[in-house]
């Protein structure tokens, strides 16, 4: 029963660091345009750096018919996009202050975060 | 009162971009001479080709014939792309949905067909469990057309599980595929080495797997059909621009397609047809039927000079006007972009449910593990078949999916509905502050009146006659935008008086005007003015009151320090305001007027209007401090007026409502556009936000409490007491239904009907 109560606790670790500790690593969308998958519950990548107070353009491409990822929202920046599917739809990003803007579908089950350094 | 003549204008998030269709580009190399020939056009930012679709996207500040020219002397045709206007953009939607809705119940009959024989085999009492060879042979190849339900119908919950997992997210497919995939895995354990389970737990599983990837799969299908009924109202808004328009060029008129019309074209619109895109009449006379945006039912006469708006209809006569805003700048297009940004915000009382559904799936995912674990340790035997059920049930009942759609379904729902009975809402924010307002502040002039002033009497009081004192004081007022004057000057003409031209006009803010005209001092104004101006009013002070008591506002008119008539006039009361004024009093909403009118005259209309709580005499720039003053008292403070005169107090306000009378309201200036004159859209505004608000309570109290009861219950906590534990499969027919609810309740929202006039 020990091994099988350590086992449990292992688990437990595991998910604590796999899932909250543990940051994704981040793409760099400093000197070109990018493109987001949207498919399969996840934006990939999900973690994107950015240039302060440069204006940049992000490309979306959902490949996901799921109605969830349907509709693109950055909160901080009142954008809200529809994605159609199988086509990029290309975002405009104005010159933006430091700091992390998240980004998510409408239920917030796909998320991923501006990086703006 | 100073009138907004522009179409509405929202601030742009995005900057221009046009996508155009490249013709003749016949090797890629074309791609790097396109662009550079797009690029060097002034104003382009970026342009970019994408060769496989012959399409190509140039972004700035830059007109779309420059950019088509450009292309064309770079030895190529181009043409406006319109395949990604909203109206094909949501056939495309529609379409896509269509065909994920047959999907997923394509896979669950699949699922069903295997799941379904073998449920109604566990009822009636058939052994699911492995004690000899042919039952082991026999459940293997159950196993292995379970399997074959993973792959055919339950794939995308794995590969969602697998690439959210490698991104360290989760969501529901994690839950899904790990709790299908727990209790697939035992048993196959079980039929694999049945010899190392206790005999006891010898059970099988494959009934709940195909169960719960098929049930899963039909609340998904129907949610997507319920998904596409919250877009109703967009759909509605998107559905009133025409396809194609009548333009006038080289003197001819042709048919082309609405994103060709361009800034400045001749645009002919017959009776019935309906206006392509804003504009400017040039020609015609004729009626329009705005009721579509505004709500407003009366269709709005239309002469030279006047706006049009895209989306309406014209009724009588045929029209010809000149394209002032085009594509995405009209103001029907800005509407639709309005009201699709504030029916993806979130209202505040959505944000506990966004903090826990962040950490919603890992935390599932410990409960199931500590389930387990609470089982083989202290669990009757066999533990480990219980713990397996526990543990898979914890994951299959938890529905973040509820939690995430409670606010979402109930704002698009709802801010679609005030969009149709012309109320626009600017974000959740907005939204839920309306639903909770205690006090409303109400700008007299054109809010609770016509705002259409009209001189009533003319009171001599000197040695001129009546039209000698209304040309004066026309010629006064000729300058002036204040409703009050404009009534002045509009009776003048009326008598065919033509205003004088006046030297060393003066305007005397909260008072009048002053000027001089051929040697004589004019002054007009209100009793402060007077008293200021030491003019001798006393005698007729009785006159002036009587008149503010009928409702009227008496000005005086003085010529060279001595009064010369007393001018009144009256602005009636909007038809309907009095039984909207009632509707928002029925709601516990204390109703406060607020005019720079005479106190005697804020009275009597006031209490015609059915008010009892005014402020009278305030400067412009003290309306701020009114609004201030109620809040202070404890009041959540809605404060409507024109939009226009009252920026700063609409801004102050909980909830600052702009008032129109047709389309020309401005939008940007407010958290809640009326785009019809009636003050029933104010209380409609306030009646479906707290229809909206009641039913996300509904929705997340509903997501809450199924989420909080139901994951004890599959973790066994009822079985001590009750010798009680939940089916996998029963959890699984709950989570699917779970958000199938919360999106049906939010449809209820579809039933809010408007104050019919």
């Amino acid at each position: 029963m020990f091994m099988i109560n350590l086992i449990g606790i292992l688990l437990i670790a595991l998910i604590i660091w796999w899932f909250w500790l543990f940051k994704s690593k981040e793409v760099s969308a400093l000197d070109h345009g990018i493109v987001i998958e949207v498919a399969d519950g996840t934006y990939q990548p999900s973690r994107i750096k950015l240039r302060a107070g440069k204006p940049t353009e992000l490309q979306f491409l959902r490949t996901d018919p799921s109605p969830c990822s349907a509709t693109l929202l950055i909160p901080d920046l009142e954008i809200t996009v529809d994605l159609p599917t199988d086509q990029k739809t290309s975002i405009f990003l104005p010159d933006l202050a430091k700091g992390e803007y998240p980004f998510h579908c409408q239920m917030q089950m796909y998320k991923g975060t501006l990086l703006v350094e | 009162m100073e009138r907004n003549t522009n179409i509405p204008e929202l601030s742009q998030q995005q900057e221009m971009v046009h996508d155009l269709i490249i013709e003749g580009a016949g090797c890629a190399s074309c791609v790097g001479k396109i662009e550079s020939a797009l690029k060097q056009v002034q104003g382009v930012r970026s342009a970019s080709m994408n060769f496989a679709q012959r399409t190509v996207t140039v972004s700035g500040d830059v007109k779309q014939s420059l950019l088509i020219n450009a292309v064309e002397n770079a030895g190529y045709n181009a043409k406006s792309n319109t395949g990604t206007s909203e109206d094909e953009l949501l056939d495309e939607k529609e379409k896509a949905d269509e065909i994920y809705y047959k999907k997923l119940m394509k896979e669950m009959m699949i699922a069903l067909t295997l799941g379904i024989p073998l449920m109604v085999y566990s009822i009636v009492g058939g052994e699911m469990t492995v004690t000899t060879t042919t039952e082991r042979i026999v459940w293997l190849v159950v196993g292995v057309a379970t399997l074959a339900v993973m792959y055919f119908s339950g794939r995308h919950f794995f590969v969602g599980a697998w690439k959210s997992f490698q991104n360290h997210s989760a969501n529901m497919d994690t839950l899904i595929a790990l709790g299908t995939g727990t209790a697939w895995l035992y048993s196959m354990v079980v039929v694999f080495f049945p010899y190392g389970v206790p005999e006891v737990a010898r059970h099988v599983y494959f009934e709940a797997t195909a169960m719960i990837i098929g049930l899963i799969n039909l609340g998904l299908a129907l949610e997507v059909k319920a998904r596409g009924r919250t877009s109703e109202a967009i759909k509605r808004l998107i559905g009133l621009q025409p396809k194609t328009a009548r333009v006038v060029r080289d003197d001819q008129e042709v048919d082309i397609a609405i994103a060709q019309v361009l800034l400045s074209d001749i645009v002919r619109v017959r009776p019935g047809e309906k206006i392509p895109v804003d504009g400017q009449v040039t020609e015609g006379h004729s009626t329009i039927d705005e009721s579509m945006l505004t709500g407003e039912p009366m269709p709005v006469e239309k002469i030279k000079g006047n706006e049009v708006v895209a989306g309406t209809i014209n009724k009588s006569g045929t029209l010809l006007f000149k394209a002032t805003r085009v594509g995405k700048d009209t103001a029907l297009a800005q509407i639709i972009n309005m009201v699709k940004r504030a029916q993806n915000s979130k209202p505040p009382i959505g944000r506990l449910a966004d903090i826990i559904s962040g950490y919603f799936v890992p935390v599932i995912m410990i409960i199931s593990i500590v389930s387990a674990l609470v089982w083989l340790n202290f669990g009757p035997q066999p533990a480990i078949a219980y713990a397996i059920v526990s543990a898979t049930t914890v994951l299959i009942i938890a529905c973040p999916c509820a939690l995430g759609l409670a606010t979402p379904m109930s704002v698009m729902v709802g801010v679609g509905k005030a969009a149709e009975a012309g109320v626009l809402i600017r974000n959740g924010e907005a939204l839920q502050t309306a639903s909770k307002l205690t006090a409303m502040v109400l700008d007299k002039t054109g809010t609770i009146t016509l705002g259409e002033p009209k001189v009533t009497d003319v009171i001599l009081t000197g040695k001129f006659i009546e039209d000698d004192i209304l040309q004066l004081a026309a010629s006064l007022e000729s300058g002036s935008e204040h409703p009050l004057a404009m009534a002045i000057v509009d009776s003048a003409k009326e008598r065919n008086l033509l205003p004088k031209k006046v030297q060393n006009f003066k305007a005397i803010a909260g008072h009048g005007v002053e000027a001089t005209l051929n040697d004589e001092t004019l002054l007009f104004g209100n009793q402060k003015l007077m008293r200021q101006k030491k003019i001798q009013i006393a005698n007729h002070l009785s006159t002036a009151q009587q008149l503010a008591r009928d409702a009227k506002t008496p000005m005086y008119f003085a010529v060279n320090g001595e009064l010369a008539a007393i001018i009144a006039v009256a602005d009636p009361i909007k038809k309907d305001s009095i039984a909207a004024i009632k509707r928002l009093q029925k709601n516990d909403i204390r109703v406060v007027m607020l005019t720079g009118d005479n106190k005697a005259t804020a009275r009597a209309v006031a209490k015609r209007a059915g008010i009892t709580e005014i402020f009278a005499e305030v400067l412009p720039e003290d309306k701020v401090e009114k609004v201030k003053e109620l809040q202070k008292a404890g009041e959540t403070v809605g404060m409507t007026g024109d939009g226009i005169n009252d920026a700063p107090a609409l801004a102050m306000a909980d909830v600052g409502f702009a008032i129109g009378t047709g389309t020309d309201v401005a939008i940007e200036s407010a958290d809640i556009t009326l785009m019809r004159g009636s003050l029933h859209g104010l209380a409609d505004a306030i009646a479906v936000s707290k229809a909206t608000l009641t039913n996300i309570k509904q929705n997340l109290f509903g997501a809450f409490v199924y989420n909080v009861a139901g994951v004890p219950f599959a973790a066994g906590i009822l079985y001590p007491f009750f010798g009680l534990l939940l089916s996998p499969v029963i959890a699984g027919a709950a989570m699917a239904f779970s958000s199938l609810t919360v999106v049906s309740n939010a449809n209820r929202l579809r039933l809010f009907k408007a104050q019919i006039h």
